[in-house]
């Protein structure tokens, strides 16, 4: 186990420098100069020159990846353009805040598809599955975007029992456990856990359907077991896979959340990432692609290593 | 039979609603003394496992008619519902299948799933049950048993896995024990190690055993008595030694040569011509006609007579009742 675990480790370290070479090229193959963004549009030639010199702009790309990069390993990842602050402490801020969207999210997605997903599997065809599958169609289907200011409209505007934006009071973007704060996070939750709710409901759905299916559970009726007992044998072997998935919708919660911390004004990294993008802020941009394609890779590790811990059969091969 | 018998089977029919219909068992009668062995032999798909299964309770509630009666130490069979039957299962009646790699759950441990049906029928501590799985492990000479408890399935032979099932089957020390080719998965070697294990414990525990197989070598290295099956049907039935020395029924004929005369241990019954019937309407005459080269216009017409010969020995045929009546 312990060499399984170091080698799987060992694996994460060349995809990781993969990654940011990627990260870092991606932002240059785009078209116009990021300086643009910030400078004054009559400045001078000579301004110009001096911003770029200053930013290392004029530097040949490998070092100016190796400066980025050896930066990038102390935790060091420039300064926002935009805001003038580093670009590692506008990112710990909002990774916080969206981390906490996606905990909620995940939670929601995962304890209501799993509820779906497991009575649909066990009554597979009955009036029970239908109405379960429609609910997780309805799940993936639907944008969230638009059933975010369903939500908004309807929560906020008419019956006003939730706070529409932000993260807290008064605009405020530090979190903090009390249910001033909590309100803030309830509807952009439910419109993040809409997704995994339904890639949950279904992936364990079919599981709940293939397991029942096999012949082991003849054999565990066979021993005497009762519903209970043989349902305890059904989550066991649903639980690596339904972790798993589960793990993966965390990690895209982590990441691909621009459009609902957009509608909310929730000041996570979806959030960042738009303003750096519309603002052209290049060290944040890539300062914010590198840290979310980490937490994949970092991601993707974790659920392994997990799976495997759980899953008796994974660990030799 | 002066003991009272442990299993009672009266008339069974199960038939599976389609469609189409498959009329899987078509009237099995049969007992079986306590500690008696009975091999049940029959080309593949004339319904060994179903009756089996069926003894159990294990075939799919909804889809399933079963008629006739099941008697099985005093307890009506048929009639068990929800925990009644529950409690029948692995406790009065349990079951060994064909291959233990798919019969066991792979994400527990074999000392688990044992302790589990010890929890559930016995009532006993975590404790206790393991110590009851280390003795089973022990019993069916798993080496290094202490060690294959926390053993998952896939964590062994083949072999060692159906002894492991053998274990779980009769750790709550079953009356009637239902084989079901059990060791038809395994490597020849293998298969008479387990058969010698099986027909050892089922001496030491005194239970009944029904043992299926296609393997003629195995049904008469264990059985007491034979049962031949074909369509659904218990065409002929009596001692083991009163079968192989004078068959009467001539499917049963036909089985015996074509596996004692030159054929190797081991091989499949398959090799009388022609196959067997489709099973969507249950028989109005003898199933094994079209193959049959005695038949006789009569056997297209109506079902042949159960003719006893004997204690035990029953034969479905019009050429046993002529024998008997020349007799
Ligand atoms: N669950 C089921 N639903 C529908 N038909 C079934 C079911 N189980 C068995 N059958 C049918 O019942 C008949 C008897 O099957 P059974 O499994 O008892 O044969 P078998 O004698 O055990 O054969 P084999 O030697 O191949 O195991 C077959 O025609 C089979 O297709
Ligand atoms: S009853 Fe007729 S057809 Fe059937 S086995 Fe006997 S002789 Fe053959
Ligand atoms: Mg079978």
């Amino acid at each position: 186990m312990l060499f399984y675990l170091v080698k799987r480790v060992l694996y994460t370290l060349p995809v990781a420098f993969g990654v940011s070479i990627v990260c870092f090229m991606l932002v240059h193959i785009a078209p116009g100069d990021p300086l643009t963004s910030v400078l004054p549009p009559d400045a001078s030639a000579q301004l110009q020159q001096e911003m770029r010199r200053l930013y290392g702009f004029d530097r040949p790309y490998y070092e100016q990846f190796l400066r980025w990069f050896g930066r990038a390993l102390q935790g060091d990842l420039g300064t926002s353009i935009a805001t003038g602050r580093s670009v590692t402490s506008e990112l710990v801020k909002a990774m916080g805040n969206t981390l906490i969207l996606a905990a909620f999210a995940t939670m929601i997605g995962f304890v209501l598809g799993g509820l779906f997903g497991f009575v649909a599997g066990y009554f597979r065809n009955s009036f029970i599955d239908r109405f379960a599958s429609l609910l997780s169609v309805i799940g993936v289907s639907v944008p969230h975007y638009w059933l975010g200011m369903v939500l908004v409209i309807i929560f906020s505007a008419q019956l006003g029992w939730l706070p529409a934006t932000g993260a807290g009071p008064g605009g405020s973007s530090d979190w903090a456990w009390d249910w001033a704060h909590l309100k803030h996070v309830v509807l952009p939750a439910i419109t993040m856990s809409v997704i995994p709710m339904g890639i949950v409901a279904r992936t364990i759905r079919a599981l709940v359907a293939d397991i029942l299916s096999q012949e082991f559970v003849g054999g565990l009726r066979a021993k005497g077991l009762l519903d209970l007992g043989v349902f305890k044998h059904v989550v066991k072997n649903a639980a690596p896979t339904a972790l798993a998935v589960m793990g993966l919708q965390f990690g895209y919660l982590l990441g691909g959340s621009i459009l609902i911390e957009t509608v909310f004004s929730w000041p996570g990294t979806g959030f960042l990432l738009g303003n750096a993008i519309f603002q052209r802020d290049l060290p944040l941009l890539q300062g914010t692609i590198l840290v979310l394609a980490m937490f994949f890779v970092v991601l993707n590790l974790i659920v392994d290593l997990v799976q495997s811990a759980i899953d008796p059969r994974i660990q030799r091969s | 039979m002066s003991v009272s018998p442990i299993v009672s089977v009266r008339d069974l029919t199960v038939t599976f609603k389609g469609p189409p219909d498959v009329h899987a068992v078509n009237g099995v009668s049969f007992d079986l003394a306590p500690g008696e062995v009975l091999g049940i032999l029959g080309e593949s798909g004339s319904g060994k496992s179903v009756t089996l299964k069926t003894l159990l309770r294990l075939l799919p509630e909804k889809r399933t008619t079963i008629g006739g009666t099941i008697s099985v130490a005093g307890q009506d069979v048929v009639a068990l519902q929800g925990r009644a039957l529950a409690d029948y299962r692995g406790r009065v009646a349990s079951m060994v299948f064909q291959d233990p790699a798919l019969a066991l759950d792979p994400v527990f441990t074999v000392g688990q799933q044992i302790s589990e049906a010890v929890i559930r029928h016995e009532g006993v501590s975590k404790a206790e049950a393991r110590k009851r799985a280390l003795e089973m492990l022990e019993r069916v000479r798993i080496p290094s048993p202490a060690r294959r408890l926390d053993a998952y399935p896939h964590e062994m032979s083949g072999g060692m896995r159906q002894r492991a099932m053998i274990a779980l089957a009769l750790a709550c020390r079953p009356k009637l024990l239902l084989a079901d080719e059990p060791t038809t998965a395994l490597d020849a070697t293998v298969q008479i190690q387990i058969l010698l294990l099986l027909r050892e414990l089922q001496r030491d525990f005194g239970m009944s055993v029904i043992f299926v197989t296609h393997d003629i070598g195995a049904a008469v290295e264990v059985s007491d008595r034979l049962a031949v099956m074909y369509a659904g049907k218990f065409v002929e039935t009596g001692g083991v030694r009163d079968i192989l020395r004078d068959p009467r029924h001539p499917y049963t004929r036909g089985l015996l040569a074509a596996n004692l005369h030159g054929a190797e241990k081991g091989t499949r019954l398959e090799a009388i011509p022609g196959a067997p019937p489709a099973l969507h309407e249950a028989p109005t005459s003898c199933s094994f006609a079209p193959r049959c080269r005695h038949a006789e216009e009569r056997c297209h017409h109506a079902l042949p007579p159960v003719v006893p010969l004997g204690e035990a020995r029953n034969v479905r045929c019009i050429l046993a009742e002529a024998a008997r009546q020349d007799a």
